[in-house]
């Protein structure tokens, strides 16, 4: 297929359509506002259904019934409704049901404000709903890459029946960039068939999509066989990207928008004979710890490079396991640092050293 | 021996939960059997709330789901959207559907989901043990009430088919009792044209049940049958409030 110019919002839509997905309920909220209107627009042609909910709690919940069914569904939002969706997303992950939900991020606490952040990453990347859940979570750094992540999230969250994140922001939301639409390798995907509601038709027993297991030993039994599915998910799931890391003296770890910026930081700092490397999670549950077991004895200090007050850095420091001293560099609040003062951080840090 | 009542097909074999004297029970097999009645048990989702009638998944012998507090009609939405002919019906206290779950209430009838809602207003949050409910009767006692609801703290309580009878996608919205036999026929016939309204595609439809709730009222199962018709039916008349023949206002 053809590379076309598109908006990261619409790119998904997109992506989305194609990816099989039919029901898509969502609330307003910058953004990300072109995903909704896109599949107002569209979703009827594909013939499936758009509905804008009265607000991101029952959203998430309209979610919830349509996974229910089967069907291939997803909901986005960005911080402040994503906020809003962690009941839904915690009955959801409780329920196993298979869903995409896109966060394209906004700066925060609070309304915050409109520019891109990352300051999210806590809340994905922890469930963020109440109890002990975690859920498989993408972090596109590139239209191109949020398009051919869409059907790899919804045959994962059909694989494992999971709920599925997109963790993007207001920048890769907002871009506009050529993209292509790949055919998704096809995956084999278990049948939903001894599990959906969809009528017993008289002919079976009712199936029941239920969170409550009132009884503790059945409780954590269910969250036994369910702990065995995510550790089956961190060790087939992880993604991560390579970026120079032979010979380099610092790696710098970073996602999303902010590993753009690192990548031209790296660029012109091996233009003043610096060697710096950059370890990209491509996925931020599971964290991909065994890239840092690829870090070569070059390396002395790692730095997390965020749009946050520092996240991600936890995570950096837990695959590190005091390998190394771990830095960080970050801007909040909707700042969306400059290759400059990445590659001025980098300096810093390697001067103080000597 | 002739059978004179047989438990309905539509409801499992699984014994209730709920107190003695209380009407759930009765609600319940109302449903369940409308539902064979009508011929669709093998098409219906139904789901619980979060209440005293949690465990419904157990209790009607269809498919079900359990919905966070308040959001059935959100997931009965979900449901309906994919899947139009089926038949969708949620079940829900007064405290999931009129306070906690109101946003979703109101919204699923402003869009005209054709979903059916079964509203259990028993006055009280009978599954936390007796909490004040949003259809709490001015002067009752509850645990968050101990002095009795009054108007200048609490506000006076909410009559939900007056509300929802001024949204033009409800279609079919009645109160009914279950406080005698004849009153529990008419019931059964408000909860049938309700889910008739659903099936021929007309719109929302809600029948709100006057419900007793004995442990929480600290009374025993006859005196809170009189006290439901005392108290509760005056302040929430029974009646029809949107008919699905009535003309679109
Ligand atoms: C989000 C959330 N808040 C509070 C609760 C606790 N809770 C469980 S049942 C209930 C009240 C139910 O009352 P009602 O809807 O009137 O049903 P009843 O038990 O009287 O049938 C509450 C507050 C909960 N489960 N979830
Ligand atoms: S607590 Fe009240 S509403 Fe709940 S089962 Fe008992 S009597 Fe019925």
């Amino acid at each position: 297929m053809a590379k076309v110019l598109m908006k990261g919002n619409e790119a998904l839509g997109a992506a989305a359509i194609k990816a099989g997905c039919r029901y898509f309920f969502g609330y307003p909220i910058t953004p990300q506002n072109e995903v909704p209107e896109y599949m107002a627009r569209e979703m009827p042609k594909a013939g499936g259904v758009f509905v804008q909910a009265e607000s991101e709690v029952a959203a998430i919940n309209m979610v919830y019934g349509a996974a229910s069914t089967g069907a291939r569904v997803m909901t986005s939002s960005s911080s402040p409704g994503i906020s809003l969706k962690q009941e839904g997303l915690s009955y959801i992950a409780a329920a196993e049901l298979p869903c995409l939900i896109v966060n394209m991020m906004r700066s925060g606490p609070g309304l915050g404000g409109i520019q891109p952040s990352q300051a999210d990453y806590f809340q994905a990347t922890r469930g963020g709903g109440n109890g002990d859940y975690y859920m498989p979570v993408f972090a596109p750094a590139s239209v191109q890459e949020l398009v051919d992540l869409v059907p790899l999230s919804f045959d994962l969250a059909d694989e494992y029946r999971t709920p599925v994140m997109i963790l993007g922001d207001g920048m890769i939301g907002q871009i506009m960039e050529s993209v292509e639409f790949h055919e998704a390798p096809p995956r084999p995907l278990p049948s939903k068939e001894d599990w959906i509601t969809v009528g017993t038709g008289e002919k079976r027993s009712p199936h029941i999509v239920n969170t409550l297991r009132i009884v503790p030993e059945v409780l954590e039994k269910f969250l036994n066989g369910y702990f065995n599915k995510l550790e089956t998910i961190k060790q087939k799931e992880c993604r991560w990207e390579e970026y120079g890391l032979e010979g380099a003296e610092i790696v710098l770890v970073a996602y999303g928008t902010t590993s753009r910026i690192v990548k031209s930081a790296l660029a012109s700092l091996a233009g003043e004979g610096i060697k710096a490397g950059l370890i990209r999670p491509i996925t931020l549950w599971p964290y991909p710890q065994r890239a840092f077991d690829r870090i070569p004895p070059s390396a002395k200090a790692l730095m997390s490079v965020e749009m946050s007050a520092g996240q991600m850095l936890d995570d950096v420091k837990i695959a590190s396991a005091g390998r190394w001293p771990v830095h960080f560099f970050g801007r909040s609040g909707g700042m969306v640092p400059t290759p400059g003062e990445v590659a001025g951080a980098v300096k810093q840090l390697l001067g103080d050293r000597e | 021996m002739t059978t004179v009542q047989e438990k309905s097909r539509g409801l499992t074999g699984s014994e209730f939960s709920y107190c003695p004297g209380c009407t759930h029970g009765i609600i319940h097999r109302l449903v369940a059997e409308n539902l064979v009645e009508l011929g669709v048990l093998g098409q219906a989702i139904g789901i619980a709330p979060v209440g005293c009638a949690v465990f419904a998944y157990d209790f009607f012998n269809c498919d079900m789901l359990e919905a966070a507090h308040g959001r059935a009609p959100a997931v009965a939405t979900g449901i309906k959207r994919v899947l139009q002919d089926n038949v969708v019906f949620t079940y829900q206290g007064d405290g999931d559907l009129a306070a906690i779950g109101t946003a979703e209430t109101v919204h699923a009838a402003v869009r005209g989901e054709n979903i059916t809602i079964i509203f259990v207003n028993n006055a009280i949050y009978g599954m936390t043990g007796g909490q004040m409910a949003p259809t709490t009767l001015l002067g009752q006692k509850s645990t968050t009430t101990p002095a009795g609801r009054s108007r200048e703290t609490q506000g006076a309580p909410i009559r939900v088919c007056e509300m929802l009878a001024t949204i033009p996608g409800a279609a079919s919205i009645a109160r009914v009792s279950v406080d005698s036999p004849a009153n529990v026929r008419k019931a059964k016939k408000a909860i049938k044209t309700a889910f008739e309204t659903q099936i021929a595609k007309k719109g929302f439809s809600l029948v709100e049940v006057l419900s007793t709730c004995p442990t929480n009222w600290g009374l025993n199962p006859v005196e809170s049958l009189s006290w439901l018709r005392t108290n509760m039916m005056p302040y929430y008349p029974l009646g029809t409030f949107r008919s699905p023949d009535e003309e679109a206002k």
